[in-house]
């Protein structure tokens, strides 16, 4: 089955648990004790109403203090399709999560209170759809019981948001409005007959047909060498495998290769799943492929298609998206790992930082503290081969981990 | 003659990416195995993912004593068939060596107990990673777990500070200490586990499809009078009852849902139709709001 992931962004008490909770109870994916469960806890907090949030918010800390404070996953699905919604924080100092939730999404959905409009955070949420090159955005406008279901609220709020949308970088994303209640239900999961002014779909019915095409970012095939397979047995004396995941694109058995850093040359033997042997390897497949030459390949090796190579260099410049307790500065280093393979990077210039507003970029920059968004030039102790993000999302994006306490403390997107 | 292009199963390759990170990262890794349905899949999946080679990492049972026996036969024959390095250690001993304290009492189950045999275990063997078969949908606090969570030294979990995960990107980087619990099928909701149970025709312990069973009933749930192991009131009473285990834990702390469904594809079905969810069946959840977030930050698995 179709397995869709979905992003979330909004600011605090934008309801966005609520929405979440909404969806889940309209498709009837709550069970009988999780519903008992939060109709107990409302009760108890003395709402006339079920507190939908009870069923996302899973730390103590967040139930004391009702707010979400880490990423959460939530699964449910219909005849249709598999769903998981990443459920991120709309904290300003949050960002991090709202950047690792996007990260894993192909589609994702922006909360605004109908009350409150277009606010500088919902600027930060969109800012971060774009710079992910999430395909498919929602942008639902929540709390419409609050304002009368008025379609002049509506309409406004949209005529703002579109302001934002023409500053941005990534065009091709597809944008599209919905006027919801989550607490009430209207146009979640069920059209709702109090705006019969809205002709389009119901949120869900909108992901539900979504299809592949409308938010897989296709490119060329990369294979980065995640192990290497030697049996050793009888049957399999010399079998020399080589297991990763296919990015971007599809390999087929015959194509010739290139294995990078060597930049060895060889054909296709073998792509095997499990013990079938197939004839072409789809994108995002785990198989093992086998050469048609004996050649050195290791862990962190890329093969290519030889005639589509990546960029292979020592260097290059990427967005940033920092999440260290410490600040980065020039000359700092760390260990970037770039898929499955890492290197020693080091800052060598930091070019500009957005301001947090997104109204502009600040030049002159010394250092970046956590959730800064930046453009910075890295050198590495050794080549990686990689591609821009906006042309190959898999293979154009990295994390950096810290030396010391090795914590991920960024993410990064090759400019 | 090669198969064409195949329509791929997301969550299978997403899961067999992550068994395979976790045998290139690790210098000790281990499957946590305790004969359960997701452990079970588990050891499919890494299958799966080295053949034609072995699975690279021994399998390791945390025994509590009050395992289902049909679990336990079930353990021993699917490690002999595939020929894999199975570790077993005893709660039994821990308590016989004075270090937890068996409960008493009505709820009395050894499940909290584990963890010591559990972290003592990873001390002994020096293991730095342990795959488990967790999933995020079972339990509102795991929901916030990572693929690759990290324990400090003593196997706690600190919730409020975890590794932020992007892309399909996973760091195993850690200090001295340290170790990760990784969970390959995060991602995976029961009902995945069980169509693809089917959909792989894969053998499990005859204890999850539809039995006859000696029960008896307390607080609304079904309880095995079969063993000692759970403790019973003389008041209450044991009746006969065609039931099935959805989750097979301690015998002590899991219990038994009516059932007719004595084939996969009928438990499928069940599954489907389903409006209790499957942790609803454990009293160790039951015991307050926040019972599995405390027994995680604790360093339970």
């Amino acid at each position: 089955m179709e397995v869709l992931k979905i992003a979330t962004a909004g600011s605090v008490d934008d309801g966005k648990s609520t929405l979440i909770g909404r969806i889940l109870y309209d498709t009837k994916s709550l069970t009988t004790d999780k519903l008992e469960a939060i109709e107990k806890t409302s009760k108890q907090k003395g709402y006339d109403y079920l507190d939908f949030s009870l069923a996302t918010d899973g730390l103590v800390a967040e139930r004391e203090q009702g707010i979400t404070i880490d990423v959460a996953h939530i699964y449910f699905s219909t005849a249709k399709k598999s769903y998981i919604i990443a459920d991120t924080p709309g904290h300003v100092e949050y960002t991090r999560n709202m950047v690792t939730g996007a990260s894993t999404s192909q589609a994702s959905i922006i909360l605004i209170d109908a009350r409150k409009g277009v606010i500088e955070q919902t600027n930060r949420h969109f800012f971060i759809n774009n710079l992910l090159r999430i395909k498919d955005v929602v942008v639902a406008i929540n709390k419409m019981d609050l304002v009368d279901y008025s379609e002049e609220v509506y309409n406004k709020i949209k005529a703002d948001f579109s302001d934002l949308m023409s500053k941005r970088d990534y065009q091709d994303q597809k944008i599209t409005f919905i006027p919801v209640s989550a607490l009430k239900g209207d146009n979640v999961v069920n059209k709702s007959d109090k705006m019969s002014w809205y002709k389009g779909e119901a949120l869900l019915e909108h992901l539900e047909q979504l299809d592949k095409k409308d938010i897989y970012n296709v490119g060329t095939p990369r294979f980065p060498v995640q192990y290497v397979i030697r049996p050793k047995t009888e049957d399999f004396h010399d079998f020399r495998g080589y297991a990763g995941k296919v990015y971007g694109g599809e390999l087929s058995v015959g194509d010739n290769i290139l294995v990078l850093p060597s930049k060895t040359r060889s054909k296709i033997k073998d792509i095997y799943f499990y013990d079938e042997k197939y004839q072409t390897a789809s994108r995002r497949s785990s198989v093992t492929i086998t050469l048609e030459n004996d050649i050195n390949v290791s862990r962190g090796d890329m093969i290519v298609l030889e005639n589509d190579l990546p960029t292979i260099d020592k260097q290059f410049t990427a967005n940033i998206c920092w999440m260290g307790a410490s600040d980065l500065e020039v000359g700092s280093k760390y260990v970037l790992q770039h898929g499955v393979n890492k290197v020693l990077a080091k800052v060598e210039t930091i070019n500009h930082k957005i301001n947090p507003d997104y109204s502009g970029i600040e030049k002159n920059v010394k250092g970046l503290g956590v959730n800064d968004i930046a453009s910075v030039t890295f050198k590495f102790n050794k080549p990686l081969f990689f591609d821009q993000f906006k042309s190959h999302r898999t293979n154009g994006s990295f994390i950096l981990i810290d030396t010391q306490d090795n914590s991920t403390v960024g993410a990064g997107f090759i400019q | 003659m090669n198969k064409d292009t195949y329509d791929i199963n997301s969550l299978e390759n997403e899961a067999i990416y992550i068994i395979r990170e976790v045998a290139a990262q690790f210098e000790k890794p281990v499957l946590l195995f305790s004969g359960g349905k997701d452990s079970i899949t588990l050891v499919r999946l890494a299958v799966k993912a080295f053949y034609p080679a072995k699975i690279p990492f021994p399998l390791m049972h945390i025994d509590t004593g009050h395992n289902f026996p049909e679990t336990v036969e079930f353990r021993d024959r699917l490690v002999k068939e595939l020929g894999l390095e199975l570790i077993v250690r005893n709660v039994q001993d821990s308590i016989d060596e004075g270090k937890v304290t068996e409960e008493t009492g009505r709820y009395a189950s050894r499940n909290q107990l584990q963890t010591t045999t559990l972290l003592d275990a990873i001390e002994e063997f020096k293991f730095d990673a342990c795959i488990g078969g967790a999933r995020r949908d079972e339990e509102k606090a795991r929901a916030k777990e990572r693929i690759f969570s990290v324990r400090d030294d003593f196997g706690q979990w600190d919730e409020k500070n975890q590794r932020p995960e992007l892309f399909d990107m996973l760091n195993g980087q850690i200090n001295l200490g340290q170790n990760v619990r990784c969970f390959p099928i995060s991602n995976w909701t029961e009902l995945d586990v069980w169509s693809y149970i089917e959909q792989e025709n894969i053998e499990i312990p005859s204890i999850y499809f539809a039995h006859k069973r000696k029960v008896f009933l307390r607080d609304g749930m079904i309880w095995s009078a079969e063993d000692e192991v759970v403790y019973r009131d003389a008041s209450e009473e044991v009746i006969e009852e065609m039931v099935r285990f959805r989750t097979v834990g301690d015998m002590s702390c899991t219990a038994a849902v009516l059932s007719e469904a004595a084939t996969i594809s009928k438990v499928v079905e069940e599954i489907r139709d389903s409006t209790i969810s499957e942790r609803g069946a454990r009293i160790d959840d039951k015991r307050s709001e926040a019972a599995m977030e405390k027994r995680k930050q604790q360093g339970y698995f």
